[in-house]
């Protein structure tokens, strides 16, 4: 049990990266990574929302939708809990832990339109559970742990690639690279080297997919 | 306020001045995902061309009701439902897509293209101009995406829609369909947009990739991935 959710956990990090392998998030995975502090505080306000949009979505759409037959209005009730649950958090955060909110404020509007935070949700509901084979989805543990190891995955490649960004401001490259395009190639490299991940957390773990 | 823009340039804008993803760098996140395959890239761009089309016309439609303050939730309960709709047509009617383009389906939600035009074009225009706006963005988004994949599957797969292109002494090179293919023929097919540009005496803009956003006004980071 444990070594499943382990399993699940950290296959989200390196093997199902979200950024560098399933292409979810990509617009902050540009536009925030150029500084290490700012590609920083932009994890952490996507982990905290992706654990506590998987927290209200799982439990709306298993105790909610799914008893009155309503499962394909997931999208829609899963995009307006993300949107509210955002507000919400920048309200709370503003009123009671200021310092945070001076971190994170900033980057939490950003995060309604993350394609990377609906992903989660949706894939939560959508994939087979290994804890529970009978379950028709991930159960809650699977689906929380899930949502942080792809906020966790998400943080690894905005750092990382904020070093490799560091480093390319430095280079010179083509005229007509400058730019996005070189930063486009840096990125297909920085996912070359995540596939190496593949396969190996199945041995680690001793898990048959 | 109602811009003053003829109809046939509004239709036409998508397709390279806009182009939303070599130009205005809209919806990379699809656009990297399912361009593996011809039939994938095709499906995708036809779905969220309908979606684009539907949602610019209920939105421009309703663009004096909807307050401003609460309209960004209004155009997403809109896109959502389009898309909702979308969804089920195809698991019902072209199943082998659905499970192709899986997840990034109900994704075309959050496709910032469609938010982006509903809060730059379709909230400020009529309804006949929206639609084409709709109708040209989405063709655009389809010849990109087509251009795409099929770069990828060409390389990768050997085949075009399935159909062998290159002799079978010429080994695919698996990488171009594998996620690292996606950003490196992404950043290559940017630099030739560039490069054509450049070449036709334009100066390239040169906030692409913020400018449209649809969230730039509140981003922090506004021009940082320049």
């Amino acid at each position: 049990m444990a070594a499943k959710l382990a399993f699940i956990f950290f296959s989200m990090i390196l093997v199902n990266n979200y950024v560098l392998v399933k292409f979810l998030g990509i617009c902050p995975f540009l536009g925030v990574s150029g500084k290490l502090n700012s590609a920083i505080g932009m994890s952490v306000a996507v982990v905290f929302v992706m654990v506590l949009a998987t927290g209200v979505t799982w439990p709306v759409y298993t105790y909610l939708l799914v008893p009155n037959g309503l499962e394909y209005l997931n999208n829609i009730s899963f995009i307006l809990i993300i949107a509210v649950l955002v507000q919400l958090v920048e309200i709370v955060l503003r009123k009671f832990i200021p310092p945070l909110y001076k971190a994170l404020g900033i980057y939490l509007p950003l995060i309604t339109t993350n394609c990377a935070v609906l992903g989660v949700t949706i894939l939560n509901i959508e994939s087979q559970s290994l804890v529970d084979p009978t379950a028709p989805y991930y159960t809650f543990p699977e689906a929380l742990l899930c949502a942080a190891g792809a906020g966790v995955g998400f943080g690894l490649a905005m750092v990382l690639f904020s070093g490799v960004r560091r480093t390319l401001d430095r280079a010179k490259p083509p005229k007509s690279f400058e730019g996005l395009p070189i930063t486009l190639v840096a990125a297909s490299i920085t996912s070359l080297s995540f596939m190496g991940f593949g396969g190996m957390l199945e041995t680690l773990f001793g898990i048959t997919t | 306020m109602e811009k003053k823009q003829s109809l046939g340039r509004v239709f036409t804008a998508g397709f390279l001045r806009e182009n939303p993803v070599l130009r205005l760098v809209l919806g990379t996140c699809p656009t990297l995902a399912v361009t593996t395959a011809v039939f994938n890239g095709l499906g995708m761009g036809i779905a969220a061309t309908f979606v684009l089309i539907c949602s610019n016309m209920v939105i421009s439609a309703l663009r004096k009701v909807i307050p401003s303050s609460v309209r960004l939730p209004c155009f997403i309960v809109v896109i959502a439902s389009f898309v909702t709709l979308v969804h089920m047509l195809i698991r019902a009617y072209v199943p082998a897509l659905n499970a192709a383009l899986g997840v990034y389906l109900p994704l075309i939600t959050v496709n910032c293209i469609i938010l982006g035009r509903a809060e730059m074009f379709a909230s400020k225009n009529g309804v006949l101009a929206s639609a084409l706006d709709g109708l040209g963005m989405g063709i655009g988004f389809t010849i990109v995406l087509v251009l795409f994949s099929g770069i990828r599957e060409l390389l990768g797969a050997g085949t075009l829609l399935g159909f062998a292109i290159l002799p079978a002494s010429i080994a695919p090179m698996s990488i171009m369909i594998l996620p690292p293919g996606g950003f490196f023929v992404f950043g290559v097919l940017m630099a030739l947009a560039i490069f054509i540009e450049t070449k036709m005496g334009k100066k390239p803009s040169k906030d692409a990739a913020c400018g449209a956003c649809p969230s730039a006004e509140m981003c922090p980071a506004k021009g940082v991935g320049e």
